[in-house]
């Protein structure tokens, strides 16, 4: 066990990839995510790892893609302008089953948007960042110290299903600093995965790392396969937490910066006599449908707590079949919500006001 | 012990996200709970700059601060800005040597300091954060005075170690000098 | 009886779907006996493109990797970056390498990546029917270009090997073609050159290959092979562009 720390989310993110086994880091320079590239630049090179500053969003994941390729664990960071950017290359390695991490720190958008915090990639990570039938695994931290734990989670993960992940996080959880217990270094089996391309040393037919698929039977075949292993991701590795849920009549459903923002709201509510749980999502997708499904049967109603315009609050009323209402309390452009924001949309889902 | 929402504000290249992150580590060597947040992007140089410091012996929640209980500015910017944001009962630290005018709350104790008159007079025009962070520490509690010197020996960078002692000195000062 | 004439052993018995008289066959053969008589087909590892050589991974016995359109010098970078002691080559059309890839080929070439690059330059986009590529001469009749290119709208060709050869990473540059077998052994030569340059650890090279498009060009494999005597050749000179270990440097 490693000693408590101090240290900046994107820095913790970036320490413990190394922690994980990461080798190979490859990003861009994009606000508020930089740490991240700063941090792999000073390090990787001491410790016979590569950073590489790509010369595009687009050139980094595609140079990931080509350490996947190889069996190795690689990573590249960003935040949403590049992450959409991205998107073509994690398309790419979905369709190829090549483990990758990708984290997003999100900041506000569309466009070139702003660099204050944001939750707005919701979408774009939850449905397959990129054309094509897929998914990615999708954690969300909402804590320094989890930056580091799902960093490794994330590879792990990844490597476990054979396709990318995305670490989810907002400009918030990268800049601030929180004291974080490093996780203890993971020892990676280094034998050569069997569909990796490590040269044939003449000695096994070719590997072949491919998504083109030109007979619409074997893609259908193959996409089949993919949604297999998807079903068991769902049903076997959702994350929530539950916060004073017991007795709760009213959830708040929110991750990140502003599940801890609702975590003080749920405080002051039941000061004020008002019985307010919350369930925490960490992984986005899968969506832990199951408590919340559960949930429905026991609250009044829910309120989506999110940094965008209502994205997440979509597969609320999903997962929950529409058998509560769900009310939403968002603030977008880099906005926060407040305490107060919170308490008030609790107010009025007490009432029971539409 | 009580909670302490310390948000420390002014302009950028004041050394205020320096000044929180000798807190955040002093509340590390006190192994207690400890967030550090700070205003990022374009600001950092001459804009307007803040960073938010928690320090509390219960886990923390939002690291963003509504209702400070501690605040410290720099400039009139942040003083118009944060003056209605404390909490009554909360403390008010002023740089009067940059701030010409008085605080109009009366539900709050303001300590007005000249740090960066201070700070010259001492010969290091730079330090006034430290100045006004050695009286919010004698005022406030927040941090103890031994683990105050450890959380700056942590935060400064070994490459600026031979400034440490000067930093002592001006948290010496602050300390010294309050006047409410 | 003696053996004088065989498939290269990095050549995989697929039958290659390419058109009639197009010269990425040739070009797939010589790259195939280059890693034969190097020695290093249990060691290599190449990248395709997107494009007519698209199924290129189905036709090298060696580990291949399909990459996006235009992003295989990236890819080879990391495949490159993960084991340096491979040999990572990427076989790229114009379309692929000059147009959509652009930035992936200039700066692969500038951080002078020890990768080896074996360009096809047929002046057409082929697998989509025969589009206008970087690559089409002034006035040359496409689908996209039914007029003739026009520069005046549709710009400037590309050359590729002079653009490279204006930045310092590149260690070795040459235009070869394969039109006739005193050229086919020149590109045999090249290819090899720059296959070597990577196992000797020199960094970039990139093998510029004049190719023909019979189909798209819509002319008779000979004629095609005489169009890039008398069309490709004035515009895109045969040569060496930059070669580190030697004199000409461009």
């Amino acid at each position: 066990m490693q000693e408590k720390v101090l240290m900046k989310g994107n820095e913790a993110l970036a320490e413990a990839a190394i922690l994980a086994g990461c080798r190979h880091y490859f990003g861009y320079p994009i606000t508020p995510q930089t740490e991240v590239a700063a941090y792999m630049s000073k390090k990787m090179p001491k410790i016979g790892g590569v950073f590489l500053q790509a010369e595009s969003e687009i050139a980094a994941i595609n140079m990931v893609y080509g350490v996947a390729a190889t069996g190795k664990r690689a990573m590249t960071s960003s935040s949403s302008p590049g992450i959409a950017l991205k998107c073509e290359g994690i398309s790419y390695l979905a369709g190829s089953d090549l483990p990758a991490l990708i984290v997003n720190v999100q900041r506000g958008g569309p466009g070139l948007g702003g660099i204050q915090p944001s939750q707005s990639d919701y979408f774009l990570a939850t449905r397959g960042p990129g054309h094509g039938d897929f998914h990615v695994i999708v954690l969300a931290p909402a804590s320094v110290q989890e930056m580091a734990d799902m960093t490794l989670k994330g590879f792990e993960l990844a490597d476990k299903y054979r396709m990318p992940c995305m670490l989810l996080a907002d400009g918030t959880m990268g800049q601030m600093m929180e004291p974080v217990v490093l996780p203890d270094p993971v020892e990676l089996d280094s034998a050569p995965k069997d569909w990796a391309v490590t040269g044939t040393e003449c000695k096994r037919e070719h590997h072949i790392v491919n998504s083109l698929y030109l007979s619409p039977k074997k893609l259908e075949d193959i996409n089949l396969e993919r949604y297999e292993r998807y079903k068991k991701i769902e049903e076997e590795e959702c994350l929530w937490e539950e916060f004073m849920m017991e007795d709760a009549e009213i959830c708040i459903v929110s991750c990140g910066i502003t599940a801890r923002v609702s975590r003080n709201a749920i405080l002051e509510a039941r000061k004020q006599g008002i019985k307010v749980g919350m369930i925490r999502p960490i992984t986005l997708w899968p969506f832990p449908k199951k408590p919340l499904l559960a949930a429905a049967n026991k609250v009044k109603s829910f309120i989506s707590v999110e940094l965008n315009m209502g994205q997440m609050k979509e597969d609320i009323e999903l997962a929950i079949r529409c058998k509560k209402p769900v009310y939403g309390c968002t603030r977008v452009g880099g906005m926060i919500t407040t305490v107060d924001d919170i308490l008030a949309s609790i107010k009025e889902a007490e009432k029971g006001e539409e | 012990m009580a909670d302490h929402q310390i948000i420390i504000a002014g302009f950028g290249g004041q050394g205020l996200l320096f000044s929180g992150k000798v807190l955040a580590y002093a509340g590390l060597a006190e192994d207690r709970q400890l967030s550090w947040l700070p205003s990022y992007g374009p600001e950092m140089r001459g804009g307007t700059a803040n960073c938010t410091v928690i320090l509390s012996d219960e886990p923390i929640g939002s690291p963003i601060v509504d209702h400070p209980n501690v605040v410290m500015v720099m400039n009139n910017p942040s003083l118009d800005k944060y003056e209605n944001m404390v909490a009554p009962g909360g403390k008010l630290f002023v740089d009067s040597a940059l701030i010409g005018r008085k605080v109009e709350r009366s539900d709050i104790d303001v300590y007005y300091i000249p740090a960066t008159q201070l700070a010259k007079d001492m010969g290091a025009p730079t330090l006034a954060n430290m100045i006004l962070l050695g009286a919010i520490v004698k005022e406030t509690g927040c941090v103890s005075a031994e683990h105050l010197e450890e959380g700056l020996r942590h935060a400064v960078p070994a490459r600026h170690a031979d400034l440490i002692d000067l930093n002592l000195q001006a948290l010496e000062i602050g300390k010294n000098y309050t006047q409410v | 009886m003696a053996v004088v004439f065989e498939k290269p052993k990095s050549l995989t018995d697929n039958v290659l779907h390419y058109c009639p008289g197009c010269t990425h066959g040739i070009v797939h053969r010589l790259v195939a006996e280059v890693i034969d008589e190097l020695g290093i087909e249990g060691r290599t590892i190449g990248i395709a493109p997107v494009g007519c050589s698209v199924m290129a991974y189905d036709y090298f016995t060696v580990d291949m990797v399909e990459a996006a359109h235009g992003r295989a010098p990236a890819v080879a970078t990391g495949v490159k970056r993960s084991d340096p002691s491979k040999i990572v080559f990427t076989y790229q059309g114009d379309g692929d390498l000059a147009s959509i890839g652009m930035c992936e080929t200039v700066h692969s070439a500038a951080r002078g990546e020890n990768i080896t690059i074996i360009f096809i330059n047929n002046a057409i986009y082929g697998m989509t029917g025969g589009q206008m590529a970087p690559t089409s001469l002034p006035g040359q009749v496409t689908q996209t270009s039914p007029y003739g290119r026009n520069t005046e709208t549709q710009g400037f060709p590309i050359r590729v090997c002079e653009l490279l050869s204006e930045l310092d990473g590149p260690a070795y540059l040459e235009r070869v073609t394969v039109n006739n077998v005193k050229n086919v052994r020149n590109a045999k030569k090249a290819i090899k050159k720059a296959f070597q340059n990577q196992i000797d650890g020199k960094g970039f090279s990139l093998v510029e290959v004049l190719s023909s498009c019979p189909t798209n060009w819509g002319m008779t494999p000979q004629k095609a092979l005489e169009w890039i005597d008398e069309k490709m050749i004035p515009y895109y000179p045969l040569g060496v562009y930059r070669d580190k270990d030697g004199e000409n440097n461009g």
